[in-house]
């Protein structure tokens, strides 16, 4: 049997770290890591932040991001140990037999350059295709991907394009120099989800029709598990489990793996009837200066104690209905009564105590805090500024506080720096409950974390909400997180709420369109469920 | 309206209001120099009727204001004043000398704008180093060295010492371009090593916060030579700091090279105006001071320009 594509045996890989305050030293970031890719077969590298699935992949191009060196093991590619090879050989190498699909298309191609440029450049200057060749074979990628108007898309510049439409072009410069392997680093993970299955059915096609190797990296096992012949799981740098596709997602081998599989293990039933914090009545809002409303007559309740999720793609407008209610974007029409009273519509007309009552944390916690404040500093300003507290009253309440969302005694003297990803959401948490708020408007909150983080800060709020009977206004595009918290929905569309209820009637049929494409489009933890959902639209809209 | 349009006329105006705002503080700053310009011309003995007579023809009786309006008029109509010191017109005197500074920075400007984005280039590619360091070394020294002093240095060294440049800039209508640059070798020399320094370091700067971004690791990727990553990727993406850099060292160029002009007795507007701040002749100084401001706003509006046309955006919307 011939040699495979692609074998990486015992990989290590260190890099060296620079604490603040200690001497540098080296860390390991992947340890031991053994697999082998033939040609034409797709392996999935699964795995949290940290997990190395980036590192792995890019040493499959001999490529370390900074600082990082490929010191161990063996990467053979098409026979022959690159791990070493020089940086000549390297560049033969890079391009043509291996290319490369980043997470983020939209800050991957150079905003000064037309995209038919970049497309074709590997191919020119590997002299692998001529100018025309090159172009013809672009166009045709095009066309395969489903791009609107392949013939002249080439000669837009990225940021003419959107985002869907970007990756999908990033995946046709990935094909177009004909290499071996293509690394597909979270290729979908920024997109909304009705277009995340549009580029994940085309990739998966794309990859079939040119006989093309693929690594695929993603957290979303539901994802890898549409396009992967196999997958490998990673945390740490080690490997977990590997195995074929059908074998990780039906029979998991690992406690860990057991755990991604099952992600969202929250059972919320949503609660009864009761009266009223937030009513939002008749709201229309638009920009200053121009003269489109972002929002369209919105009407929605949230009972006290309660959780309204506000679900929407990118562009719905969730997170400017955000705005209004917190007077940020005065409302141009309709009102919004707050517990039993009328607001302003502007931010400067309210009072402290509807400052005090309604809250908000923030998707990006690093860039909500102060880095140059300790946590017990962040935390202790609203108690200083709602009540008054100082010196030791204070730090008492902030003790009680971090004691509230888990965190011990050590956190309180230490800075955002020194914290993880889902340290730092609570600790905004946190200061959003020092205030001792009504209503806390949640924005994308754990949208940044990866998932079973996510689920230890949406355990928190329920947990939070059952003792300090505070209301949230959730706003997500991901539909796991609804279910696991919400106990009304409101599905945002362009502007307007299309579908408003409770919990169990959003979420059960009749579904309007949006809403069904909406929730078809999640993909599901099943080998073939995205043929299956493509097969239904397309004779859906055959039937039409 | 296009937006670049937009924008451009806006710049254009914008320095037009500039313009005004600083013909006024030239006029204002000149006005309160302490010193009666009719005794500076009559001399102390001039006896009181005599001075009055005189103030009376430069109309210095007026108030301010209509002095100031009277002297905006004739600049509007191209009349820059009369010399008070030997009763030329000052438009057509100056003419020659600004023309001749204009040769000397625009030369300045040849040399020292392709080298200062090559060196800083080079020092991108081989950052940290030792071509890096090489090149930050000596641009730092030369910008450091005030340029009076790299002029004796190197009158000293290539014109004493090895003499292979003159050391007098004479230049006049008569010579061959060959000749003229031959005679301004070593002015352009110095002012070449003194804004080099500044616009490769912003070049080498501005070039790497752009090596930062994402498409700069996709190029990288895409197996392309590190010098094609630089220069067709990265470079593109700087010009804008880039070229307001360059351009505030144009406008220097121009208006700066009063000492170096000096020092080597250089025909130029430098020249022309120490010549005549010495003489406290206010109407020359008032044209020197304002034709300085012209270059440098329009050089400054020119860098806004080209920096709004590099930008894809704007010069493709949506």
């Amino acid at each position: 049997m011939a040699e495979p594509l692609l074998t990486i045996e015992g990989l290590r890989i260190e890099a060296t770290a620079y604490p603040p305050g200690e001497p540098p030293r080296d860390v390991v970031l992947v340890e031991d890591v053994s697999f082998a890719l033939e040609k034409g077969k797709v392996l999935g590298l699964i795995g949290e932040s940290g997990a190395g699935k980036s590192t792995i992949g890019l040493s499959s191009m001999a490529y370390g991001r900074g600082g990082v060196r490929l010191t161990g093991g063996a990467i053979r590619l098409n026979g022959r140990d690159i791990r070493l090879a020089g940086s000549s050989d390297l560049r033969k190498l890079r391009g043509r037999e291996v290319t490369y699909v980043a997470q983020s298309a939209a800050a991957a191609f150079n905003p000064a350059l037309r995209l038919m440029d970049q497309v074709i450049e590997t191919s020119l200057r590997h002299g692998i295709l001529s100018k025309e060749a090159a172009e013809k074979r672009a166009i045709s990628l095009f066309r395969k991907l489903g791009l609107p108007n392949p013939e002249s898309i080439g000669r837009r510049y990225p940021h003419q394009v959107s985002g869907g439409q970007l990756q999908r072009v990033m995946t046709a410069m990935a094909l177009c120099p004909k290499p071996d392997l293509v690394i597909f680093d979270e290729p979908t993970t920024a997109l909304d989800v009705t277009t995340q299955i549009e580029v994940l059915a085309a990739i998966k096609e794309a990859i079939a029709d040119t006989g093309v190797a693929a690594l695929y990296i993603t957290h979303d096992l539901a994802v890898v598990a549409q396009v992967a012949d196999a997958i490998m799981v990673l945390r740490a740098g080690k490997k977990v489990e590997y195995g074929t596709t059908q074998q990780i997602i039906e029979t998991p081998r690992e406690d860990y793996t057991r755990a991604l599989v099952s992600v969202r293990s929250i059972d919320h039933k949503e609660k009864a009837e009761a009266e009223l914090v937030l009513s939002v009545r008749n709201v229309t809002a638009r920009y200053r200066g121009t003269n489109f409303d972002v929002l369209k007559n919105i009407n929605v309740d949230l009972p006290a104690g309660q959780t309204l999720a506000v679900v929407g793609e990118s562009g719905s407008g969730k997170s400017t209905l955000a705005r209004v209610i917190t007077g940020l974007l005065p409302a141009s029409r309709g009102e919004i009564n707050f517990a039993g009273r009328v607001l302003s519509p502007e931010l400067r007309a309210r009072s402290k105590d509807d400052l005090r009552e309604l809250q908000m944390i923030y998707q990006m916690a690093d860039t909500a805090m102060n880095p140059r404040q300790t946590v017990g500093t962040i935390i202790g300003r609203p108690l200083e500024f709602y009540f008054g507290l100082k010196g030791e009253a204070r730090r008492k309440r902030v003790q009680e506080l971090l004691d509230q969302i888990e965190m011990g005694s050590g956190y309180i003297d230490r800075y955002p720096a020194e914290l993880s990803g889902g340290q730092k959401q609570r600790v905004c948490i946190a200061r959003a409950l020092a205030a001792k708020p009504k209503l806390i408007i949640c924005d994308e909150v754990t949208s940044a974390l990866d998932p079973l983080v996510a689920d230890g800060i949406l355990k928190l709020l329920l947990e939070l909400q059952a003792q300090e009977h505070v209301a949230y206004l959730f706003i997500t595009h991901d539909l796991a997180t609804v279910r696991a918290i919400a106990d009304r929905i409101a599905v945002m569309y362009r502007g307007e709420v299309v579908r408003y209820g409770t919990k169990t009637d959003v979420l059960s049929p009749p579904f309007d369109d949006y809403t069904d494409l909406l929730l078809s489009s999640v993909p599901e933890m099943k080998l073939g469920w995205l043929e299956k959902v493509i097969e239904t639209r397309s004779m859906e809209a055959a039937g039409n | 309206m296009n937006p670049i349009l937009k924008l451009l006329v806006q710049r254009i105006a914008l320095g037009l209001v500039l313009l005004f705002a600083a013909s006024v503080l030239i006029f204002v700053g000149t006005t309160i120099l302490p010193g009666d310009v009719a005794q500076n011309i009559l001399g102390q003995g001039a006896t009181p009727q005599a001075l009055e007579n005189l103030r009376a023809q430069l109309g210095l009786n007026d108030p301010a204001y209509v002095r100031y309006f009277n002297w905006l008029g004739g600049v509007l109509q191209g009349d820059l004043g009369t010399a008070l010191t030997n009763g030329q017109d000052i438009a057509t005197s100056m003419g020659g000398r600004l023309w001749n500074t204009l040769f000397l920075a625009f030369w300045a400007a040849v040399v020292s704008v392709p080298l200062a984005i090559l060196l800083g280039l080079i020092a991108v590619r081989y950052r940290d180093r030792w071509p890096d360091k090489v090149i930050s070394t000596i641009t730092l020294a030369t910008v450091s060295v005030p340029e009076f002093l790299l002029g004796y240095i190197a009158i000293f060294l290539l014109s004493v010492t090895f003499p292979i440049a003159p050391s007098l800039a004479m230049i006049n209508d008569s010579m061959s371009l060959g000749a003229k640059l031959q005679a301004i070798s070593l002015p352009v020399l110095v002012l070449v090593l003194t804004v080099l320094g500044h616009m490769m370091r912003m070049t080498r700067a501005a070039i790497l916060n752009v090596m930062q971004s994402a498409y700069i690791e996709t190029a990288e990727l895409k197996g392309l030579r590190p010098f094609t990553v630089i220069a067709r990727h990265a470079l593109p993406n700087a010009i804008a700091p880039v070229v307001n850099v360059v351009m505030l060292n144009m406008a220097y160029l121009v208006v700066g090279v009063v000492v170096v002009e000096v020092v080597f007795v250089y025909p130029g507007m430098g020249q022309y105006l120490v010549d005549h701040v010495a003489k406290r002749d206010v109407p020359v100084v008032q044209a020197c001071g304002l034709v300085f401001a012209a270059v440098y706003i329009s050089m400054n509006i020119l860098a806004d320009v080209i920096s709004i046309l590099t930008n894809p955006r704007l010069r493709h919307p949506k």
